[in-house]
C-alpha cells in the first residue's frame, strides 16, 4: 500500500510503542501533526517551548527504559531544541528528535525558518540524518531507535523536509537492522574480567566507583549483588546516585565536588577502584594529577571505549555493557572460590567509619530561617524516599543530591553533563507521562524554574500533579557561592531582584501556590502538598536561609582530599 | 609525534563533516586530509596527519570508531607503511630558468605536464620531505602556484585495510 510520508512516519512510531510525543507544530511538520490527530494510538503532548519538548523526551527516558520522543519544526523549532539536545548527548540519554525542514528544493536558499540542522545539532547528537527519499524513512526512523538505546546511548535526530511527508511509496517497517559500521561491543573480555576479578580479591582497601552508566544500563541489580557479596564500600556521582541503594551501611555517598568526606577520602585512599559506568569527570575526580599522585589499580568498566583512560590511565579496562560484565565478573569471583583479605577490609572499614563520623553534611537549622537542606530532608521524610525527584542546576541540585536517599535507580533526574538550568519543570512533566501514578517532585530554585517557567501551562493541559519545591534565596546560589570564595565577595549580577509573587503566577496558571517562611511551617506545607492537594500542581515558594553555601566542597582544581568542610568555616 | 591515520567510512553526504567536526571540537590538529571514494562506490577512504601524544592519537582513534560512519580506523604509522602526497608546482619558464626547471624535474623524477612559452606545470609525488626540498631547491620568485594533495597512505604488505 502507497503511503504519504506523514503517514508512514506515524505508523512507523507506532510500531515503536510510542506513547507520546512531546513537541511544537509549525510550517513544516504540519501534515505531520495532521496525521497524529487523525490517530489515537499515541498522543501528541504540545509543551510551550521546544526546550521543554526535549527535556520532558528526555526525562521520558531517564525515568523509565523506554525512549523517549519529541517533534520540532524547522528553523527555530530547532534551535530551541539544541539546548535539551546537547542536555540528553551529555548524559547518554536515548531519545529519538522529529524535525522539520523547508521542502528538499528550498534547502540553501536561505528559506522561511530554514537552518542546518543536521550540521547545528552535529557535535550534540550520537547520530542524525537528512531524509532526501521518502523510501528511506522507514529504514531510517528503525535505524535512530535502534542506534538511541544501543551502546552508549544518545539522542538521534531525523530531519524530515517538508515534500518527504507528502511524496507516497509502499510502506514497509523492518523488524530489525544492523549497520555494518556500528557494533558496539556488549560482552567483556573474559581474560580482563578475570584480571578485575583477581584484582579485586587482591584490595586490600577497595571502592566501587558507580556512575550514570549503571542506571542507563539497569544494571543496579548486578552491582548491588557485587558490592554485597564482596562488602565493598560504594560511592556514586551525581549521574549514578541510586544505582546503588542510598540508605545501604555499605553506601558512602556522592564523591566528588560536593561530595562526601567518607566518599572523596575513600576513593583518593583506595589501594584498588573499580569504576563502573562512569567516566572520571573533572567534578569527579577535582585535579587529575593530585589523583593520580596516590599509587592505585584501577578497573575501568565501560561500554564506550573512548571514556577508558581518557582522563585518567586505567590497568585493567573492559569495554562491554556494564550488566554483561558484572554478571561475567560475579561468575569468575565464584569460580576461584577466594575470599577478600577479611582483615583488611575490616580495617579499611574502620577507616571510613571513622571518616564518615566527620558527618561532613550536617548543618544547623535554628528556629527563624529555614535551611535548604531541611526542606530536602524533610521532603524526603514526608515522600517516604519514594518519589521522583527532579532538579535544576545549581545549588539546590547539589542539596537534593546529597539530603534526598535515593534507594531506586532512575528517580533522582537531572543534567549532570552541560549542567542546564531550567530543566526541572520540564523533567518532571516526562517523569509522570513515563510514570503516570508516580510522586513527583521538582526541586529547583527562584532562578532556574524561571527558565522554562512557561511549563506551567502544559502542566494543567495534562493535569500534572507535580510538586515544585522552589528554594528561594534571592540569589543565583552557586554563583554567589563561587564569588564569595574565589572573586573577593563581589556579587556581580547574582542577586535575583524584581522577583515575581510565585504564589500568584502559580494561581494565575491555575495551580496551588503557597509561600513558606518558617521553618516549623516546613513540613506541614509539605504534608498539605503531597496529601490535600494530591492531584495538584503546588508551586511551594520556600524562603531560605541566604547565605547557605553547599558542602563539602573540593574547588576547582583541588584534588579529591582537600576538601572544604562546613566545620572548618 | 606525527601520526597518519587511515578511515573508512560510508560514502554518506555530511560524513566528511562529521570528521572534521570531531577533530576541531576535541581540538585536534589536522595536517593535511584527504577523502577519495574507494573501489567500492558506498565507502570513502581518509586519510589524516595528525600530531599528538600517545594519549592524544588513542583517542582520536577511539573518537573515530565511535562516529556511526566510520567503518574502520587504522593508525599506518604503527607499522611498515607507505606515505606519498602529489603536487602540482606552476612556475615561471623563462630564459636559462627554464632548461634549469626541467633539469630540476628531472633530478626529483617530476614530469613537467603542462607547457607554455612562460610557464611549465611540474608534477610530482613523494613523501612530504621530498616535496618540501623540491620548493627549496628552486628559487622562490619563480614558483607561481602551488597545489598539494595532502598525504594518501598505505600499510605495507599483508597489512590490509578493507571491509
Amino acid at each position: 500500500m502507497q503511503l504519504t510520508g506523514a503517514e508512514i512516519l506515524v505508523r512507523c512510531l507506532q510500531e515503536e510503542k510510542v506513547e507520546h510525543v512531546f513537541g511544537y507544530p509549525g510550517g513544516s511538520v504540519l501534515y505531520i501533526y495532521d496525521e497524529l490527530f487523525k490517530q489515537d494510538k499515541f498522543k501528541p503532548v504540545l509543551v510551550r517551548h521546544e526546550q521543554a519538548a526535549v527535556h520532558a523526551a528526555d526525562a521520558y527516558s531517564r525515568s523509565s527504559s523506554k525512549i523517549g520522543v519529541c517533534m520540532v519544526t524547522s528553523g527555530p523549532g530547532v534551535t530551541n531544541a539544541v539546548t535539551g539536545i546537547a542536555t540528553a548527548y551529555m548524559d547518554s540519554v536515548p531519545m529519538v528528535i522529529i524535525s522539520g525542514q523547508v521542502p528538499t528544493a528550498y534547502i540553501g536558499q536561505d528559506a522561511f525558518q530554514e537552518c542546518d540542522t543536521v550540521g547545528i545539532t552535529r557535535p550534540c547528537v550520537k547520530h542524525n540524518f537528512l531524509v532526501k527519499d521518502v523510501k528511506d524513512l522507514a529504514l531510517t526512523i528503525k535505524k535512530a531507535f535502534y542506534l538511541a538505546k544501543t551502546g552508549r546511548p544518545g539522542p538521534v535526530l531525523i530531519d524530515v523536509p517538508k515534500d518527504i511527508t507528502t511524496h507516497k511509496c509502499e510502506y514497509h517497517y523492518p523488524k530489525t537492522v544492523s549497520l555494518r559500521s556500528y557494533n558496539p561491543v556488549v560482552k567483556g573480555h573474559s581474560g580482563q574480567i578475570k584480571k578485575a576479578a583477581q584484582l579485586l580479591l587482591s584490595a586490600q582497601r577497595p571502592v566501587i566507583y558507580a556512575g550514570g552508566g549503571v542506571i542507563l544500563s539497569d544494571a543496579s541489580e548486578a552491582l548491588t549483588k557485587l558490592a554485597r557479596a564482596l562488602n565493598f564500600p560504594v560511592t556514586n556521582t551525581l549521574m549514578g546516585l541510586g544505582g546503588y541503594p542510598a540508605t545501604d551501611a555499605q553506601n558512602l555517598g556522592m564523591l566528588g565536588m560536593h561530595g562526601t568526606y567518607e566518599a572523596n577520602m575513600a576513593m583518593q585512599h583506595c589501594d584498588v577502584l573499580i569504576a563502573v559506568g562512569s567516566r572520571f569527570d573533572d567534578r569527579v575526580i577535582g585535579n587529575p594529577a593530585h589523583f593520580g599522585s596516590v599509587p592505585r589499580k584501577i578497573i575501568h568498566i565501560d561500554i564506550d571505549p573512548s571514556s577508558i583512560s581518557k582522563r585518567v590511565k586505567v590497568d585493567v579496562p573492559i569495554v562491554g555493557g556494564v550488566p554483561e560484565v558484572l554478571t561475567e565478573l560475579m561468575k569468575q569471583l565464584d569460580a576461584i572460590n577466594e575470599t577478600p583479605d577479611v582483615k583488611a577490609l575490616a580495617d579499611w572499614w574502620k577507616q571510613i567509619e571513622a571518616w564518615r563520623g566527620k558527618k561532613s553534611l550536617k548543618y544547623k537549622q535554628g528556629k527563624d530561617v529555614i535551611m535548604p537542606q531541611y526542606v530536602v530532608e524533610k521532603l524526603y521524610e514526608v515522600t517516604k524516599g519514594d518519589a521522583f525527584v527532579t532538579s535544576d542546576v545549581g545549588q539546590h541540585q547539589m542539596w537534593a543530591a546529597q539530603y534526598y536517599k535515593f534507594d531506586k535507580p532512575r528517580r533522582w533526574i537531572n543534567s549532570g553533563g552541560l549542567g542546564t538550568m531550567g530543566v526541572g519543570l520540564p523533567y518532571a512533566m516526562g517523569v509522570r507521562f513515563a510514570n503516570p501514578k508516580a510522586t513527583v517532585a521538582c526541586v529547583t530554585g527562584e532562578a532556574s524554574i524561571q527558565m522554562c517557567i512557561q511549563e506551567l501551562s502544559t502542566a494543567k493541559q495534562f493535569r500534572l500533579p507535580i510538586k515544585i519545591i522552589n528554594l528561594n534565596n534571592r540569589y543565583l546560589g552557586m554563583v554567589r557561592q563561587w564569588q564569595e570564595m574565589f572573586h573577593g565577595n563581589r556579587h556581580a549580577e547574582s542577586y535575583v531582584d524584581a522577583l515575581p509573587d510565585f504564589v500568584k503566577l502559580a494561581e494565575a496558571y491555575g495551580h496551588v501556590g503557597m509561600q513558606i517562611t518558617k521553618p516549623a511551617d516546613v513540613e506541614g506545607a509539605l504534608k498539605e502538598a503531597f496529601t490535600t492537594h494530591k492531584n495538584e500542581l503546588v508551586f511551594l515558594d520556600f524562603l531560605t536561609d541566604q547565605t547557605a553555601n553547599v558542602y563539602p566542597m573540593v574547588a576547582a582544581g583541588k584534588g579529591l582530599s582537600e576538601m572544604i568542610l562546613a566545620e572548618d568555616l | 609525534m606525527r601520526h597518519i591515520i587511515s578511515i573508512l567510512i560510508e560514502n554518506e553526504a555530511g560524513a566528511l563533516s562529521r570528521v572534521a567536526g570531531l577533530f576541531s571540537a576535541r581540538g585536534y590538529n589536522i595536517e593535511s586530509l584527504t577523502v577519495a571514494p574507494t573501489e567500492d562506490a558506498s565507502l570513502s577512504r581518509i586519510t589524516i596527519v595528525t600530531m599528538g601524544s600517545d594519549d592524544v592519537v588513542e583517542q582520536i582513534t577511539k573518537q573515530l570508531n565511535k562516529l556511526i560512519d566510520v567503518v574502520k580506523v587504522v593508525d599506518l604509522s604503527e607499522a611498515a607503511h607507505i606515505e606519498r602526497e602529489l603536487m602540482l608546482v606552476k612556475v615561471r619558464a623563462m630564459g636559462p630558468d627554464r632548461d634549469e626547471m626541467k633539469r630540476l624535474a628531472d633530478i626529483f623524477r617530476g614530469r613537467v605536464i603542462d607547457v607554455t612559452d612562460k610557464t611549465y606545470v611540474i608534477e610530482l609525488t613523494g613523501d612530504g620531505a621530498k616535496l618540501d626540498s623540491f620548493l627549496e631547491s628552486i628559487d622562490r620568485a619563480l614558483i607561481l602556484e602551488t597545489v598539494r594533495t595532502g598525504v594518501s597512505g598505505i600499510g605495507r604488505g599483508e597489512r590490509i585495510l578493507k571491509v
